[in-house]
């Protein structure tokens, strides 16, 4: 094997395991994401959003001022 | 040496597109037909179970779900239909938490969305409502 061959085979392991590492990154549990989207569906189950939340309410009664 | 080079360029873009993708997935895919359908059924419920938390019979549970807590506001009568009331949210909550995992391509990420969703619900009960927390109920 030559020393080309040996450096682009070594090349190409390196680069499969920092390829993994990137996969990786999406396996893992997007914790802010989903806190978001948990948030988004309370807003709809709770109604949060049509200011039936007394702190939504007071925020705007406060901004009214 | 060339190989080598035009190797690691290309392991590079590859690396940096595969970061970006996993950047880019700043959401949680939620809007399914599944999950607006269990959305409404528990909005729909929610008229029912917000006096509920308010009189303190009911609470917001640390695993996600609602639990009874105290009983003995809510007439004898009516206890059945508070239990089945609570099974219902509770199936719907868990179904919630399934498709929101199987919608995003990770059926395994289900008890991380339920944790998730448990620590919200007690964070944003208004206050009045009971929420568990690891010392036990208390009051908001």
């Amino acid at each position: 094997m030559s020393m080309s061959t040996k450096s682009a085979v070594i090349a190409v392991l390196v680069g499969a395991t920092w390829l993994t590492g990137c996969v990786t990154i999406n396996i893992y549990f997007p914790a802010a994401a989903a806190e978001k989207a948990a948030d988004r569906i309370i807003d709809e189950v709770w109604q949060l959003r049509d200011d039936a939340s007394p702190i939504n309410g007071a925020q705007k009664e406060g901004e009214a001022k | 040496m060339t190989i080598l080079n035009t190797l690691r360029v290309a392991v590079g873009v590859l690396c940096l597109s595969l970061a970006g993708l996993a950047f880019a997935q700043g959401n949680l895919e939620i809007n399914t037909p599944a999950i607006s359908a269990l959305q409404q059924a528990m909005q729909q419920r929610h008229a029912q179970l917000a006096p509920m938390y308010g009189s303190g019979a009911v609470g917001l549970a640390r695993d996600g779900t609602v639990a009874v807590r105290d009983a003995s506001s809510v007439p004898l009568a009516q206890r059945g239909q508070l239990n089945a009331l609570i099974a219902a949210e509770n199936a719907d909550r868990a179904a919630l938490y399934r498709e929101i995992a199987r919608a995003n391509g990770h059926p395994e990420w289900e008890a991380e969305v339920r944790t998730t969703f448990a620590k919200r619900w007690v964070e944003r009960a208004q206050s009045g409502w009971w929420v568990q927390g690891a010392g036990g109920w208390t009051r908001k």
